[in-house]
């Protein structure tokens, strides 16, 4: 017999000690960079031997900016949260564990903020 | 504890098109990760001017680095398309075993399409063979 109910047996008792964010961000960010990738590549192709102006020109107008942060973004979210699970699965010593965790979110939020200053600085022009 | 077998026993267990498009798409993810510093350092490079900017450029035309790029560009397509599969199978549909070797080929042949038209693009536009 136990004392405790089922709701707290329910929270954060599974594999993971989490309940389902983790997995709906994984989605929600999976279906946003959908649209945003492709538009991404397919843009990119077209600029693919372009010269500085055309790039700057291109990224300073205001939706592609907002539309390249929104990548930005997106993209470092969801890449912290997959290889967060790739090091929760094959990481096996709790100490490297942790530390492949807290290098993983240091890149992951490096990342996202130099991709989000570089378009800034161009955007904003200076 | 550490000598029991692993079920299924991967050294003996053979490959399906399911499980080697599983890992596949894990590898293609790490893979991709790895690449966004490319991403990174070409941005940072437009950021900084026109220096910085041509010398990318010229670095990213060399050929082993295209090469690396084309890899990553099929990495790029087959982590898009089986995303997709993935997004389906969440959504509860496709789960069929024919409809999920379909849907399996399908990835494989959509990412393999996708990578050639897009370096065929790259290779033929103007400035492209430089």
């Amino acid at each position: 017999m136990t004392l405790r109910s089922s709701l707290g047996r329910v929270k954060g008792l599974g594999s993971a000690k989490e309940g389902v964010h983790h997995w709906r961000h994984q989605r929600l960010t999976a279906i946003a960079l959908v649209p945003l990738a492709l538009w991404f590549a397919m843009s990119l192709l077209c600029k693919v031997h372009a010269d500085h102006a055309t790039v700057v020109a291109w990224i300073a107008a205001p939706h592609v900016t907002v539309l390249l942060l929104a990548l930005s973004l997106g993209l470092f979210w969801h890449l912290k949260l997959g290889l967060q699970v790739v090091i929760e699965d094959y990481v096996h010593s709790p100490f490297h564990q942790i530390v492949a965790q807290i290098l993983l979110r240091a890149f992951a939020g490096l990342g996202a903020l130099l991709a989000v200053v570089s378009i800034l600085k161009i955007s904003l022009g200076s | 504890m550490s000598n029991r077998p692993l079920s299924p026993h991967l050294q003996i267990y053979r490959p399906q098109l399911t499980s080697v498009l599983s890992i596949t798409h894990r590898a293609t993810g790490v893979a991709l990760s790895v690449g966004t510093v490319i991403l990174l350092y070409w941005l940072q490079a437009v950021a900084r001017g026109p220096e910085a900017y041509a010398a990318a450029q010229e670095l990213l035309g060399f050929w082993m680095v295209k090469v690396a790029l084309a890899g990553w560009t099929w990495a790029f397509f087959y982590h898009l398309c089986n995303g997709i599969r993935h997004l389906f199978w969440d959504a509860g549909k496709g789960f069929e075993l024919s409809t999920v070797y379909a849907s399996g080929y399908t990835v494989l042949g959509a990412s393999a399409v996708l990578t050639l038209l897009t370096w065929a693009y790259v290779l033929a536009a103007p400035g492209g063979a430089a």
